[in-house]
């Protein structure tokens, strides 16, 4: 089988060159320094942007409810009290919700179901926003403002306090029509973290306490829900992100406009991604594009905030499960 | 006995929400995706891809120049956005899998992941497009580039590390560098994942409206040049979606066809293609 003869020295090992390794390497350490690069680029680049608008209104910016170009006048308190109160309405919808479909999907579901409604769930999360919002403004909207607003008002609108919360003329789109939508945009995203995080429950944990006679709605509440509650949370935080800064299908069903004199859900508003995606376009450079500027800085904050608390828990979660 | 039934009923109260809430998802997705295509069947005829966008009231008109558009786009934000992500995702499984860099990468670009991409369109704008002066299809691109990046490199990770570390210890004891390792046999082995990744990257970008809001534009001509605003399926959807004018609504549930069904069907491909990898 050899064909070099027995006598001859044995060929010399050339040692493994590495050059092409290193510098393989170090290219996609650079590459990888890019999404460092890029957090810190946009951070900095909306404050110089904003510098304008920071250096005229400074605090008082976000506590003015004035947003006037033509006057120069720039407040951002209408479009935060939007972002805040139509992503808070979706979680109030989205949360048990997700938490019914993750129960579904890994407890009550039959075998063979729980792939395709998995996939029909994570489909729904990847429907792109301009038809949630397209669909929202042209087909659920005047549905919601002839049926579901006449209801709400007749039942919740009655209670003392938060019936100012549903009171008002039926205008379809507004506050509430906007938090409903995002509501429907952010459950697959919760439901299918809350899956995840539900299905590391060890089987061990569950099955001890279904051996004790718990039935199956005690085990998820008081034996998975303990054990994944970081997850959950941190599920959750990652929905509100993706709610805070939703921009299409909240800027078609808002309603866009800068006066709100009413506690209703049901008056138009606007939200810091609608204001720029109606504005910015257009805005005069100069102070008002800084003041937009301003905005998207603020949400990016927010929703940076948000999202790492969210990521530290789910951590939490993984570093727990090898115990 | 008493506690026993209230127990019970209890516990039958929630399961029975639970499916509700199950059929409460799935409710809205038949709801969106039935209106969708009644709707958008209408409007879909060949026109639709051989006209340009019309002025309101005109009789005729399609959307050819903001198809043409929004195909340059995406696949340029692909283009570029692929390489550097798989890059990326090489270096957080390969070389900084447990260094203090790799660890914080990772999470930055985990917040990448979810940050609301109407940021990363004031970004852009405010590098490029106050820059130049101008709305720019490439300024688009590179926006579009900018949210494949973080998807890409999530999965290729991902994927790197389901590798088994003897299929590396074994290319190794060949004599094999590392850079010939991960190239021939590692990413050999997570390619349909890292495929995967970047259809489901290319479905994502290609329903994004919100940053070519300020870079790539619209524009109502045919133009393919680079240099200038182009027309993009979503920023005319939503300029028609907007508009009174029952034509360009008309026009803009057909573009909502396409995109969905492009969207649905780039993440179905994606599933099955994953899918079937992992059968082996």
């Amino acid at each position: 089988m050899n064909s070099r003869p027995l006598d001859t020295a044995p060929p010399v090992r050339k040692p493994v060159n590495q050059m092409g390794s290193r510098i393989f390497g170090g290219l996609s350490m650079l590459f990888a320094l890019l999404a460092l690069i890029l957090l810190a680029g946009i951070i900095v680049a909306l404050t110089i942007e904003s510098m304008p608008s920071l250096k005229a209104f400074g605090p008082a910016f976000l506590f003015s409810t004035e947003w006037n170009p033509p006057a120069e006048q720039f407040g951002a308190l209408i479009p935060i009290y939007g972002t805040l109160v139509t992503s808070i309405i979706a979680l109030v919808i989205a949360v048990p919700v997700s938490f019914g479909i993750a129960l579904f999907l890994t407890e009550l579901s039959p075998l063979w179901l729980r792939r395709p409604l998995g996939t029909a769930v994570e489909l729904l999360a990847a429907v792109p926003s301009i038809v949630f919002g397209m669909w929202g403004l042209l087909i659920f909207a005047p549905i919601f403002a002839e049926y579901i607003q006449p209801l709400l008002r007749a039942t919740l609108g009655q209670l003392p306090f938060i019936g100012q919360l549903f009171s008002g003329p039926s205008l379809g789109i507004g506050l509430l029509c906007a938090g409903v939508i995002l509501a429907v945009m952010i459950i697959p995203y919760i439901a299918s973290v809350m899956r995840d995080v539900f299905e590391v429950t060890p089987a061990m944990l569950k099955e001890s306490a279904y051996g004790l006679g718990c039935t199956t709605w005690e085990v998820m509440w008081r034996v998975v829900l303990p054990y994944t509650k970081n997850g959950v949370v941190g599920g959750i935080m990652l929905g509100l992100g993706r709610a805070l800064g939703e921009t299409m299908a909240v800027t078609f069903v808002i309603g866009n406009t800068n006066f709100l004199s009413t506690a209703s859900l049901f008056a138009p508003g606007n939200s810091i991604t609608s204001a720029l995606a109606n504005e910015f376009a257009e805005a005069e450079r100069g102070l008002h594009t800084a003041s937009l500027m301003e905005l998207g800085l603020i949400l990016f904050v927010i929703t940076l905030i948000v999202l790492v608390l969210s990521k530290l828990l789910l951590l939490r979660l993984s570093a727990n499960e090898g115990r | 006995m008493e506690l026993l039934a209230r127990r019970k009923l209890t516990n039958q109260i929630a399961l029975g929400m639970s499916m509700a809430a199950m059929a409460f998802g799935l409710f809205w997705l038949a709801w969106i995706l039935v209106t969708v295509i009644q709707l958008g069947i209408d409007g879909l005829s060949l026109s639709l891809f051989t006209e340009m966008t019309p002025p309101p009231g005109a009789e005729t008109g399609g959307l050819a120049n903001a198809i043409v558009g929004s195909l340059i786009l995406v696949g340029l934000g692909t283009l570029v956005g692929t390489p550097i992500g798989i890059m990326a995702g090489i270096y957080l499984a390969e070389y900084g899998r447990f260094t203090l860099l790799g660890r914080v990468t990772r999470f930055v670009n985990d917040l990448l992941l979810s940050a609301p991409s109407i940021v990363i369109g004031l970004f852009v704008y405010a590098v490029i497009v106050a820059t130049t002066g101008k709305f720019s299809a490439w300024s688009g691109a590179v926006a579009l580039a900018l949210l494949v990046l973080p998807i890409v490199v999530r999965t290729t990770e991902n994927m790197l590390m389901l590798v088994p570390g003897s299929l590396r210890e074994a290319a190794f004891a060949l004599g094999a560098p590392k850079h010939v390792v991960i190239r021939k046999v590692t990413l050999r082995a997570a390619r349909s994942g890292v495929v995967t990744g970047v259809l489901l990257a290319v479905a994502r970008i290609a329903g994004e409206t919100a940053p070519l809001l300020f870079t790539a534009l619209s524009n109502q001509f045919w133009s393919v040049d680079l240099n200038e605003p182009m027309a993009n399926l979503p920023v005319t959807i939503f300029k028609f979606a907007m508009s009174p004018f029952e034509d360009w609504q008309r026009l803009a549930w057909a573009g909502v066809l396409l995109i969905t069904l492009g969207v649905l069907g780039l993440n179905i491909i994606a599933r099955v293609m994953f899918r079937a990898e992992k059968l082996h």
